[in-house]
């Protein structure tokens, strides 16, 4: 028995793969059909078709009392997305997600021009360290340990008091649209923690497209008579856009999708993920959710043509 | 080619999408006998509604019963009446602790079975006011077997409020509290289309023109005039609470003073050493009345029934109501039970049955000729105020 079985093992089957190799080597064709199937099946029926039944869902609807979803075709879900609340909820997402992406920009372009160009080995890795690690703890924890900063009777509140700023403070949460009774259940509040955040994702690709751009062209520049000030324009800032939009993309996109920071923070009005969440998971209204979810798919396509448009693909 | 693969991958999609279209509902009659234990049982169930002394050992109804019975208890724990729905339309549960505006839903939906009172021998200790509530019985069938039941209390700091304050009005409009600050921003309300009811509760003793008699049957007008009361209701709310604990890190971190809650947070902050109480207000207050339902495909019906005669024992009945803060649906419940106290279902509520309004829910057919809002515009109209529309 286990005679016949090596035999066959050590025999045949090298005789068997050589074979095939030679059948396979002759028809191109062949082996390429035969090493795509698998992972564009997986790309098609998994990935493609859940997109697919996504789709499909929202354009069924809903039975409003028994909560029942009904398998017939129909707009009427589409109609309830346009309601003025729910453009209400796609117009808040969408304008904090655009706030939270340029500030972090901002924020993180002088942070990764330091860590590209000016740090020293050891201080690079730091920082990139420093960077990191808060993406080693738990996102859910991040989250609640600011609320507790931010709450009224949290430690941040507490130091503004201490340095006499609570006026100005009070001022800030005095604005209308962007104040709230503490910092904490404003949408000021929720700003400052999504850009906590993602912050990460906007100064690693950053970092690394200023790092691609070479020292002698920033020479040559300055040899051509730039100012500095011409030479960051003119240079650095086109070679580095990509990098910009890369991280611009997450930003953005986490953004779009998050509803752990709107649950913790903010005045309870809903986000697109709070709506997807509160109508699929709590409300059984799976079209409406799907309807919600094809929203951010759409403002990110429109978001990425308009990239294209800017050239920030044009390296890739 | 490319094209031809895209438009394949598509229909594939489709195609596997149809078949699941038709949903199989309904099973034919109600049981007649309880046989031998399946082994299983599933309960969707509101958070401490089912408790085996996971968080406090003193608080254990599941062990004894799965030791007794063989039936091994797993829980789901839904946080809201809408998630319920969604979750026993999903299937694949047994039982649902459905307060009044899930029940009728169900029932509708043909997502639940009528339950063989004769089965459940201790159906006759039932509280008689629960025994034949609109909420489980439609057409003289009972629909489940009743299991606890509570208001929506006001909740309040005893250091801001020295007496307990005597109306809604503090959470409803702005006006200064007895601390000589303004209620802007120290308020909540409950994130939950249902709470329309308590703004028409609030306006039937408060603007009797409307006309409200029952605050779950609002007419278009009726309607408006609690949606607008609730607009102006959001300028001075801090937030809208629909996680229990949330809710208690508020009252303690975040200033806030009072907010329609429920005796479970009460009871949470007091135990905390918080300056905290609750009332009833004399506008009367909305609450639940919870049954526990038999799901129309069961897989273990068998279990289900051990389980609605357990869950009318006077020990559960009273444990729970310590632990949840609740009344029990069998009055035998609040007698000698160690962990509610002599007092514990008085504290609870159990004399201030005809003040609440239980939650029910609302249904366009309201009965007299007359055209109400239905459950869903409740929904989207709430979404919609809490976003400041």
């Amino acid at each position: 028995m286990t005679a016949t079985l090596s035999a066959r093992t050590v025999g045949s089957p090298a005789g068997l793969s050589r074979r095939l190799s030679t059948y396979l080597y002759r028809r191109p064709t062949l082996a390429l059909v035969l090493l795509l199937t698998p992972p564009l099946l997986y790309l098609g029926v998994i990935y493609l078709g859940s997109l697919a039944a996504l789709l499909v869902q929202s354009f069924f609807s809903l039975d409003g009392f028994t909560g029942q979803v009904v398998r017939k075709l129909t707009l009427a879900t589409y109609r309830d997305l346009l309601t003025r609340a729910n453009l209400d909820i796609i117009m808040r997402t969408t304008v904090m997600a655009a706030v939270v992406t340029v500030t972090a920009a901002i924020l993180a372009f002088p942070v990764s021009f330091y860590m590209a160009r000016y740090a020293a080995p050891r201080t690079k890795a730091f920082l990139y360290l420093a960077v990191l690690l808060p993406l080693w703890s738990s996102y859910l924890v991040r989250v609640y340990s600011w609320k507790l900063i931010l709450a009224k009777e949290g430690i941040l509140n507490w130091s503004v008091t201490r340095l006499g700023l609570e006026d100005a403070l009070q001022w800030l949460l005095g604005l209308p649209g962007i104040g709230g009774p503490s910092l904490s259940v404003s949408l000021l509040g929720m700003f400052l923690v999504y850009v906590y955040v993602w912050l990460p994702y906007m100064i690693l690709p950053i970092e690394a497209a200023l790092e691609r751009v070479p020292e002698s062209y920033l020479e040559a520049s300055g040899d051509l008579g730039a100012r500095p000030q011409q030479t960051f324009r003119r240079v650095i800032l086109p070679l580095v856009f990509p990098g910009v939009v890369a991280g611009s993309i997450f930003t953005f996109s986490l953004t779009l999708g998050d509803f752990i920071v709107p649950y913790a923070l903010g005045n309870s009005a809903l986000f697109i993920g709070q709506a997807v969440l509160a109508h699929q998971g709590t409300a059984g209204n799976i079209p409406l959710a799907a309807a919600f979810t094809v929203v951010p798919m759409l403002i990110m396509a429109v978001y990425l043509a308009a990239a294209k448009r800017l050239g920030a693909f044009d390296a890739l | 080619m490319r094209k031809r693969v895209g438009t394949a991958a598509v229909l594939a999609a489709l195609l596997t999408l149809v078949p699941s279209a038709g949903v199989v509902t309904g099973q034919a009659g109600m049981k007649q006998s309880i046989g031998k234990g399946e082994g299983a049982l599933s309960i969707i169930a509101w958070a401490g509604y089912v408790e085996r002394g996971e968080t406090d050992k003193n608080y254990d109804w599941v062990t004894a019963f799965e030791k007794q019975t063989g039936c091994k208890v797993s829980v789901k724990t839904a946080a809201t009446s809408d998630e319920m729905v969604a979750l026993m339309n999903e299937g694949g549960f047994d039982l649902v602790t459905a307060s009044g505006d899930a029940s009728n839903r169900l029932i509708s939906g043909k997502r639940v079975q009528e339950v063989n009172t004769k089965l459940v021998t201790s159906w006759k200790n039932v509280d008689p006011r629960l025994q034949n509530a609109p909420w489980h019985t439609v057409n003289g069938k009972h629909y489940g077997v009743p299991y606890q039941w509570g208001p929506n209390v006001l909740m309040y700091n005893t250091n801001v409020f020295k007496t307990p304050p005597k109306s809604w009005d503090v959470v409803f409009t702005e006006q200064t509290l007895p601390d000589g600050k303004s209620n802007k921003g120290r308020v909540q309300a409950y994130d939950g289309p249902i709470y329309v009811a308590d703004a028409a509760l609030y306006l039937m003793s408060h603007k009797p023109e409307v006309g409200i008699k029952d605050p779950y049957a609002l007419d278009r007008k009726q309607f408006d005039a609690a949606l607008n009361l609730l607009r102006q209701q959001r300028k001075i709310v801090q937030r809208y609470w629909h996680d229990a604990f949330i809710q208690v890190d508020d009252f303690i971190n975040e200033g806030v003073v009072a907010s329609s809650s429920w005796p479970f947070q009460v009871n949470l902050l007091q135990s905390k050493k918080q300056p905290i109480a609750s009332t009833i207000p004399a506008e009367g207050a909305t609450g639940w009345a919870d049954t526990t339902m038999l799901h129309a495909e069961s897989r273990h019906p068998n279990c289900a029934y051990m389980w609605l005669e357990h869950s009318i024992s006077p020990k559960l009945q009273g444990d729970l109501a310590a632990w949840f803060g609740s009344v029990p649906a069998v009055p035998a419940g609040c007698k000698n039970n160690a962990l509610l106290g002599p007092e514990g279902c008085e504290t609870n509520g159990f004399k201030n049955f005809d003040k609440i309004k239980y939650w029910k829910t609302p249904v366009a057919n309201c009965g007299g000729g007359r055209e109400c809002v239905p459950y869903y515009e409740w929904v989207t109209n709430y979404i919609a105020v809490i976003g400041g529309r």
